[in-house]
């Protein structure tokens, strides 16, 4: 942030209001106990599949039967439970993966280059963004229903693959976008070839970002149902095996999984944030 | 489409090389194969089977080519109830979520400002619900607001709700859900735009007298316009096409089925794909117009 004038002015901007108008200062909290009170609203359904992953039910996951540690331990007992998870696991690396490389190619020559059809390959790239996941979904099924194709673990990957393409080319193009070109410039002037220019200067830079995007892909993959049910013919992913139980009642092992997914995805945005903020540090020490 | 409104904003202007079209068409080539191949070719299957005739003395799923516009006509009349109420459930969660994420996004993004380390801690709350199945935490309602839930009983002890009164299986039910699901969606994008606000527009509102509510309405609102719009947007499209919430194993019943629960039948149950594909064309067409009028209408269409 550039407005260290604009942060004192914001600090001296309410008191002499308060000062005119006494009845401020207590309006002034309702923002933050709404706020508070609606970040607690979002986490309930969280909280809700946490505490429910340690009931000690038998086949329903309805009513609180009291605490135990089983369900934790002994996840893969559930039925065809670990086989979806693992599947979910494979299509989103695989799909992170394709969709990662292909989508950051394509960000990179958008920003870099212009050539024809131009407005036409950026409205193909954010349409899919645009398209509802289930015209997605039936379009792909009809797609291979057309050709005859066989649905199963592929046909995810391929549906997973293009629509995490769009946001890989988003995400990663605002990095490169954001890249100052006399740096490359600065490695050819010194002799580099273009692919020493390429790796050691331009996709160090853009890693930041290509991980984001790899990241961002892998979870729109993971969590994806309604594409993957049209796509996924008999193969069950973990959402599309919750789908499936929902008829006859979750298991609490489906929340152990969901449990430990959402603790390593916090640690994950964590871990991240503190490493920025460290970089940071070092960067605002250094200027 | 949306998103374009992020990617676009902070682009240093890079002066391109003109020649090199080579690289160039190595890089796009592959990935915009893979999107012709698996989102373009696609959409134009739907338009053929959407217009498909049966297979005279087929069996179930049995079609041939055709040019049968009578399918539409028979879908969307036969679900046009479906499809009303896919688009109003959509509206009124879009409304409720813009109404509900603003006040957090302008917290975080304007009044949170001093403290980085709570604004990105009140972030990850915001995004966290990403993080847990979208199907478990519907479900988790599901089981919140059931018939001997706390809540239902705390409702009906105080008469908001009729003795035999449900929350789930009703509308109320699956907008809540939708609102409830898209709140991230339409908070991030709102906090993009509030975070870069210059307060001292603010101030300059209130210097001339003008009551905090009129600041608010005339210049708060109309300079986070890019914000309202891509979150509108983002939630929107997914909430129209949902058929989660609306589903009757998770918050809804066969008198809520929204558009999208309805292509889901006709596609893999019934096997009836040209009525599926007409549906999804009809679902995709109302959805580019509707936006197309929106944009246009609040006089952003730079952001596409």
């Amino acid at each position: 942030m550039t407005a260290l004038p604009l942060d004192t002015a914001n600090q001296a901007g309410p008191d002499p209001a308060a000062g005119r108008r006494p009845r401020r200062r207590l309006s002034g909290l309702g923002l933050p106990i709404y706020v508070a009170l609606a970040l607690v609203f979002l986490l309930i359904p969280i909280g809700y599949t946490f505490v429910f992953s340690f009931n000690d039910s038998v086949k329903s996951n309805l009513a609180w039967r009291g605490f135990t540690l089983e369900k934790w331990l002994t996840v893969c007992n559930e039925p065809g439970l670990c086989e979806a998870f693992g599947n979910s696991i494979l299509v989103g690396v695989v799909a992170t993966v394709l969709a990662t490389a292909l989508g950051t190619a394509i960000a990179i020559a958008l920003v870099r280059y212009r050539f024809r059809f131009r407005s036409s390959i950026s409205l193909l790239l954010f349409l899919p963004m645009a398209t509802p996941e289930v015209v997605l979904g039936a379009g792909l099924a009809a797609q291979f229903l057309a050709l005859g194709t066989q649905k199963g673990i592929v046909t995810v990957i391929l549906a997973h693959t293009m629509f995490c393409i769009s946001f890989v080319v988003v995400t990663v193009k605002a990095r490169v976008a954001g890249l100052d070109p006399a740096l490359e410039e600065a490695g050819r002037d010194l002799y580099g070839s273009a692919a020493q220019v390429f790796w050691r200067i331009t996709f160090p830079l853009l890693l930041p970002g290509i991980l984001a995007a790899a990241l961002l892909s892998f979870a729109l993959s993971f969590d994806d149902f309604i594409i993957t049910n049209f796509n996924a013919g008999s193969v069950d992913t973990f959402p599309k095996f919750i789908y499936i139980a929902a008829a006859r009642g979750i298991p609490a092992e489906a929340n152990v999984i969901a449990s430990a997914v959402f603790i390593l995805a916090i640690a994950i945005v964590v871990v991240s944030q503190v490493s920025r903020a460290a970089r940071q540090k070092r960067l605002d020490r250094l200027s | 489409m949306a998103f374009a409104a992020f990617a676009s904003t902070d682009a240093v202007v890079t002066k391109p090389a003109r020649r090199a079209s080579t690289v160039a068409l190595v890089m796009l080539l592959p990935g915009i194969l893979y999107m012709l191949l698996f989102f373009l070719t696609p959409l134009i299957s739907l338009v053929i089977t959407s217009f498909q005739a049966e297979l005279p003395g087929g069996d179930i799923g049995d079609y041939v080519p055709g040019l049968q516009w009578q399918n539409y006509v028979d879908s969307a009349s036969e679900y046009l109830p479906h499809i009303l109420r896919a688009f109003g459930y959509a509206l009124v969660a879009t409304v409720f979520a813009l109404v509900i994420s603003y006040p957090i996004a302008y917290f975080i993004g304007v009044k949170a400002r001093r403290w980085p380390l709570l604004q990105s801690l009140m972030l990850t709350l915001v995004i966290a619900p990403f993080f847990i199945s979208f199907l478990l935490r519907t479900l988790a309602w599901k089981q919140i607001l059931s018939d001997e839930s706390p809540v239902v009983l705390a409702l009906k002890a105080v008469a908001i709700l009729p003795a035999d009164g449900h929350l789930t299986g009703t509308p109320f039910a699956v907008i809540f859900g939708l609102t409830y699901n898209f709140i991230p969606f339409m908070t991030l994008p709102l906090y993009t735009t509030l975070e870069r606000l210059d307060i001292r527009f603010l101030e300059a509102g209130n210097d001339l007298y003008a009551s905090p509510a009129t600041t608010f309405l005339k210049v708060t609102v109309p300079l986070s316009m890019p914000g309202i719009i891509s979150g509108t947007l983002l939630t929107f499209i997914p909430a129209a096409g949902d058929y989660i919430n609306a589903s009757r194993d998770f918050l809804g019943s066969s008198k809520t089925a929204m558009l999208g629960n309805a292509i889901e039948a006709n596609f893999l149950t019934l096997q009836n794909y040209p009525v599926a594909a007409a549906l999804s064309i009809i679902l995709m067409a109302v959805i580019l117009i509707l936006v197309g009028v929106y944009v246009r209408r609040s006089g952003t269409e730079d952001l596409l």
